[in-house]
């Protein structure tokens, strides 16, 4: 290759022509040989600028670390979410809950021993160890997160994108129904469903369900706006007058054409909203409307710290899930931010 | 203009409908009704008695029926009575509603002065220490659950802690106050300053970061770059003619965040022992008021309706170059 093709191309930087970004495949391949010019994908593009982030960087390691202690933790962790430990009188030695029962007999319940060697955060109130509860509140945390966003771009995909590209009466109702819905104050509602849940018997175990499909069904509005609103501006491009022209299926049109356009966009609201999801969960736990006990959760562990004694004597168990949910929801908005300054250089720094 | 108002207006009514039927259904649909919790520990009420106990209440129609009634009696002004307090369910609602304000106003006030000049450094300091440091603070704001804070806040500082803020109520039980008296307001700030604290750290980040996005919008536009080539000096080129155009989507903003002055926050009202709009609702959850249930989540649904209309509204307001159709 010589001088002149080089010295007319533009130098490659974060905000490079579309005609470079998407150069054809051919002359991506020889990248290196030609004279430190380098050719990215789009998508290669976005992970560069989000690896040059420092915040989004921290933001990944420690979703990271926190995905690895709450789902490989227990693993390697050998106490179980419910096991109750019990002290022996005359021996000194500890015993589980699934001793033979004659020695627990004579046993005292390890209820609230602070911080030691085998319980690294001392134990419950019931004789629980706290780090085991800790790993599996976050689990549940993790979980309901990933389900309701994942639940709610569903919805709000196939919502927004018939409301978009059909327009007239689909968007009428369709838009109507979002109105509806965030129009109905959130925490009285929550209160509601939660007084109908206990009231109609629903077990502990199956409450966090119907928790996950609810916050689904009213947090889907947000991810309908937005996919609404790119494909009334993306309608009107020219590839899409193209799509037309060739005649492709409504259904192929709105969900080949358009939502991938919309991807950038439902990326980053997905991160920022899984944050949101998980402060909500946790403050409904808090409020006892979320997971219900036996079972942990970040939120309903934080919720010891109405027990005045709790809260003076023994931070040991409620600080530490507090400090899990501060983490993780940060480290979700710090990655979040990054991919959208990463997707829309023009965003950069704001 | 006045076209869009009216089309709008009629809209929200049609939205507000589809909110007060679902309110409805979900409220009536509690199988532990007001008399079943009420009479719960009484062993002398017979089934009987309860249904007529009902009847009085109006808890006996079914759900549709019942709800036509409540929204014809609405429509007429009648709210009804609270089940709980035996009083009109507006009565109820103006005694709280004075405190929920007050501190979300207040509180309002402290997120704007604190956010809007803080994001403004921020944008003239971009990409420095100052600038990172301030966006880190907003993160942590953005992401701390209000009630881990809370309870941080009160082991810090109350009765445990270092024992120098209350932390319940809003004025302490043990004074009496005649009248007016400066100690009187003294002592409500003084309980005020963690429950506004948390507030105000919440909530703050929204504003700061979109002063800060804005102002570096604007600070980078061609009219800002003439009026520093022609000399004018730089806060008036930052306060004048930067900060005019970034005002536009914060007044929107503000109309938006109309409803939460009155919602509160359940959360932090409940943790600080304040007995406003919060507690209430909490309370007549609990116990299945549906009235005073109904009344209060329409309120604040009536607000958050007028306070997207009136954000609208604002934009074209602010905006000249924006015409509503």
């Amino acid at each position: 290759m010589d001088n002149t093709t080089v010295k007319n191309r533009q130098p490659f930087d974060d905000y490079g022509s579309m005609e470079e970004a998407m150069a054809p495949e051919s002359f991506r391949e020889d990248k290196d040989t030609d004279e430190g010019q380098l050719f990215l994908t789009p998508w290669q593009m976005i992970i560069r600028r989000f690896f040059q982030n420092k915040l989004a960087v921290i933001g990944l390691v420690a979703l990271v670390v926190m995905f690895l202690f709450c789902f490989a933790g227990p693993l390697f962790y050998p106490y179980s979410e419910t096991e109750q430990f019990y002290f022996d009188k005359d021996t000194g030695e500890e015993l589980r809950a699934d001793s033979d029962s004659e020695a627990l007999v004579s046993s005292i319940l390890q209820s609230m021993i602070p911080p030691s060697k085998t319980h690294i955060l001392g134990t419950t109130k019931l004789g629980q160890d706290m780090l085991s509860r800790l790993m599996y509140g976050g689990r549940v945390s993790l979980i309901v997160g990933f389900v309701v966003v994942l639940l709610e771009l569903v919805l709000g995909i196939i919502l927004g994108g018939l409301a978009g590209y059909y327009g007239k009466w689909v968007d009428g109702v369709v838009m109507r129904l979002v109105d509806i819905i965030s129009s109905i104050p959130f925490m009285p509602l929550m209160l509601l469903i939660s007084a109908l849940m206990i009231s109609m018997g629903i077990s502990p175990r199956y409450k966090i369900y119907v928790t996950m499909v609810l916050l689904g069904l009213i947090f889907w509005t947000t991810v309908a706006r937005m996919v609404r609103g790119s494909i009334l501006s993306l309608r009107e491009m020219e590839f899409m007058q193209a799509a037309d022209a060739v005649g492709i299926r409504p259904r192929n049109k709105i969900f080949r054409h358009l939502i991938p356009n919309t991807l950038p966009n439902l990326i980053v609201t997905a991160t920022l909203s899984l944050g949101s999801i998980i402060l909500m969960e946790s403050t409904m736990s808090f409020l006892g409307v979320g997971v219900g006990l036996p079972f942990a959760s970040w939120g309903n562990m934080v919720s010891l710290v109405n027990d005045n004694l709790v809260m003076r004597d023994f931070p040991n168990l409620w600080v530490p899930p507090g400090l899990c949910i501060l983490v993780t929801v940060l480290a979700f908005n710090f990655v979040g931010d990054g991919l959208r300054d990463a997707t829309d250089p023009k965003m950069k720094g704001r | 203009m006045r076209q869009y108002i009216i089309r709008r207006v009629l809209i929200s009514l049609l939205v507000l409908l589809g909110v007060s039927m679902l309110l409805y259904a979900l409220v009536r649909s509690m199988p532990a009704d007001f008399v079943t919790i009420s009479t719960s520990t009484s062993t002398r009420m017979t089934d009987e008695m309860r249904d007529a106990l009902r009847a009085s209440y109006g808890l006996d129609k079914s759900i549709p029926a019942g709800y036509v009634n409540w929204l014809i009696k609405a429509l007429q002004g009648d709210l009804g009575n609270s089940l709980i307090h035996a009083r009109p369910v507006t009565e109820v609602i103006s005694g709280k509603i004075g405190i929920t304000f007050g501190i979300s106003a207040l509180a309002l006030l402290f997120e704007l002065l604190i956010g809007i000049p803080l994001g403004i450094l921020a944008a003239r300091k971009r990409n420095t220490a100052t600038d990172y440091t301030i966006t880190i603070f907003v993160f942590l704001g953005i992401s701390v659950p209000s009630f881990f804070l809370a309870a941080l806040l009160k082991y810090w500082f109350g009765f445990y802690g270092l024992n120098i803020l209350p932390t319940a109520g809003l004025v302490d039980a043990r004074a009496i106050y005649n009248g007016f008296s400066i100690a009187k307001l003294l002592d409500y700030a003084r309980h005020l300053i963690m429950p506004i604290t948390v507030f105000t750290f919440v909530s703050m980040g929204e504003w700061l970061r979109y002063t800060r996005s804005n102002m570096i919008e604007t600070i980078g536009s061609d009219y800002v770059r003439t009026a520093r080539a022609k000399g004018v000096p730089e806060h008036k080129v930052i306060y004048s003619h930067a900060f005019r155009n970034t005002l536009i989507p914060i007044v929107t903003l503000l109309g938006a965040s109309l409803p939460s002055l009155f919602s509160g926050a359940i959360i932090t009202e409940n943790l600080f022992g304040i007995p406003g709009m919060g507690s209430m609702l909490l309370e007549a959850s609990q116990k299945g008021d549906v009235p005073l249930l109904m009344a209060a989540c329409m309120f604040l649904a009536v607000c958050t309706v007028v306070g997207y209309l009136i954000s609208d509204i604002l934009y074209a307001v602010v905006d000249p170059r924006i015409r509503l159709s």
